[in-house]
């Protein structure tokens, strides 16, 4: 095995140690306030993971990636509501963004539609659903037994329960579990896809769609397979975000919802995956910080980070400490003191992930 | 196949068969009132090695294109073996197996030499078997040494080994090198030309090339393109000591 390989295995075991850390200690070290929260960081951090898969490594930019997340919450919450049991309707909040994706997808990349242009239609259609929900007030507008309920949305989402077992709902603790186990199982299955033949060839395209298509691969495809995964994630986190609040409004289809978790990733790191789930974590925090005070309007705060984020350090966080990281033996080796001393060491560790 | 054409045929290799690799027939293609190439007839035998030589834009780069389905002739039809690929998309002339290497180096720069050639190997076949290739094909290139390189931090004439060993990888039956050379330094061209005959002991190629005497080194049977024509097709040295080509083409550089 190369170095370089060798040093991206590393850091995924260590990043999966560090996150198995974090599902089984939270419930000991949090309140049950802070592990309500943490819950919410790690479906974000589900979101921020779908957005930075595609557009990190696929290449495509999606700004509406809200669409899928909204998608995935609204058929979680509908079909619960239907069916009682959540086990069918997690499922069914996993395939439906993904086959809207798929149905999305196929135009766009079929049409050959130019990059700058998949930007304004992921943004409009996620405009559209927003203001199609939106405009759904009314008990006429039900699915089954679900009320959709326009801008007030969907109120008293029943939460998930033991598989199959409908009677048996999860408590705080039972739904950590499963947010922040569905996290872990997603971040080791885009690994495991990034590495695979079909994830070396998304790359490729990302790098040189000319060249792939001279090799003979079909560019379309592997693009469109890759959006239908990065929305399959996205309604994953989606249907964790309902349960999250128990409650689902028209605003997870909004626009700033788009535009944070493309915050999450640019702030986090472009091109890894570690680096979207960390910008998540940080951005949800500074904002839930920011609300708790009232020196500094909230936005204006997110937006001067943004703003020095791609300023200063355009590629992210996770770039910066990684090579800090990997000079460090250098720096201590001329016996300068290493300047990581503010940061935590554990989560540095963790994200040693290589851009494949 | 006895058409009557302008240009001289060339003889075919001692062991092609009868029927060609590659044949284009009135091949035309204008980009607006513009003729960039403009009915064409070309025929390319099995592991036959042509050079096509001309000035710039005389339509050999758009010439390839529409063998390897980046364009669409605006006229005539292409046939490679048994199969018509006129207008047929990039990635389904490929995998008939016809690899060009552009003139503007395509290449995968955020991966390394490695990737590349990994990713260019590696469709249809097993893990094991694409990891042969790309070990051979690193070896056979000298590119081992650089193999965990980025290529985008190469320098110009390495990009050109590596775009050629993501061609030689994924094993085509033909090969096309737009300007193989350019760029590459006295003894990497040397190379280059040695690499080119051996591929030719089994493989058909045609290579775009403005360096003469790389062609002198390399060529048998050489097509001069003159503004989207073929002007004419014979042996290097008949053509090489042809005045309208050195009118066209040879005066000013070279004699």
């Amino acid at each position: 095995m190369n170095p370089v390989a060798r040093r991206s295995a590393l850091g995924f075991l260590v990043t999966l140690g560090v996150m198995v850390a974090i599902l089984f200690g939270a419930p000991h070290a949090l309140d049950t306030f802070g592990l309500v929260q943490a819950t919410g960081f790690a479906a974000l951090a589900m979101f921020a993971l779908s957005q930075g898969f595609i557009w990190g490594y696929g290449g495509v930019m999606s700004f509406g990636q809200a669409a899928f997340l909204g998608l995935g919450g609204y058929a979680y919450a509908v079909s619960v509501i239907n069916m009682g049991d959540s086990t069918l309707p997690i499922l069914i909040a996993i395939l439906v963004p993904t086959l809207f994706a798929g149905l999305l997808g196929y135009f766009m990349f079929y049409g050959r539609i130019s990059d700058a242009y998949i930007g304004v239609i992921t943004l409009t259609v996620s405009v559209i659903l927003f203001q199609l929900v939106n405009t759904t007030s009314g008990s006429q507008y039900r699915i089954g037994e679900a009320e959709l309920g326009g801008f007030n949305g969907i109120p008293a989402i029943p939460a998930l329960n033991k598989l199959g077992d409908a009677g048996n709902p999860l408590d705080n603790d039972g739904i950590w579990y499963a947010a922040m186990g569905a996290l872990i199982l997603v971040y080791a299955t885009l690994r495991w896809v990034l590495a695979s033949r079909f994830g070396r060839v998304v790359v490729a395209i990302r790098e040189n769609e000319t060249r792939a298509q001279l090799i003979g691969y079909d560019p379309r495809l592997y693009k469109l397979l890759a959006f239908m995964i990065s929305g399959a994630v996205a309604g994953l986190a989606g249907c964790l975000y309902a349960n999250w609040g128990g409650f689902i409004s028209p605003t997870v289809f909004g626009l700033s919802m788009s535009a944070q978790v493309i915050i999450f990733v640019l702030v986090g790191g472009l091109g890894t995956l570690v680096g979207p789930m960390l910008g998540a974590v940080l951005i949800q925090w500074l904002i839930i910080e920011a609300g708790s005070q009232s020196v500094v309007d909230s936005n204006l705060g997110l937006g001067i980070v943004l703003v020095a984020f791609v300023l200063l350090i355009p590629q992210g966080l996770l770039p910066v400490v990684r090579n800090l990281l990997m000079r460090l033996p250098d720096l201590v080796a001329k016996g300068r003191p290493a300047r990581d001393g503010a940061s935590d060491p554990v989560r540095d560790a963790g994200p040693a992930e290589v851009r494949p | 196949m006895n058409e009557t054409m302008t240009t001289t045929h060339p003889a075919p290799a001692e062991n092609a068969p009868l029927r060609p690799l590659v044949e284009a027939r009135g091949v035309t293609m204008r980009f607006g009132g513009v003729t960039a190439v403009g009915n064409v007839d070309f025929t390319l035998g099995e592991v036959e090695l042509r050079c096509l030589i001309g000035p710039n834009g005389a339509g050999k780069s758009t010439f390839f294109k529409m063998l390897t389905g980046q364009l669409t002739p605006t006229e005539g039809r292409i046939r490679f073996r048994d199969t018509d690929i006129t207008g047929a998309e990039p990635h389904r002339i490929a995998r008939l197996g016809v690899g060009i290497k552009t003139q503007v180096p395509n290449v995968f720069n955020g991966l390394s030499v490695r990737e590349n050639v990994f990713v260019a190997a590696g469709r249809r076949k097993s893990i094991a078997r694409t990891r042969s290739i790309v070990d051979e094909t690193l070896t056979r290139l000298q590119l081992t040494a650089i193999a965990e390189r980025n290529v985008g931090q190469l320098a110009h004439g390495q990009r050109q080994w590596v775009e050629i060993a993501t061609v030689l990888a994924q094993e085509p039956e033909l090969i096309l090198l737009d300007e193989p050379a350019a760029g590459m330094t006295h003894d990497e061209v040397h190379r280059t030309a040695e690499l080119i005959r051996e591929i030719n002991r089994t493989h058909a190629l045609i290579v775009v090339e403005h360096d003469m005497p790389f062609i002198r080194m390399i060529a048998r049977t050489v097509t001069v393109f003159n503004q989207g024509r073929i002007l004419m097709e014979d042996s290097v040295e008949r053509v090489l000591a042809d005045q309208r080509v050195r009118d066209v083409y040879l005066g000013k550089q070279a004699a």
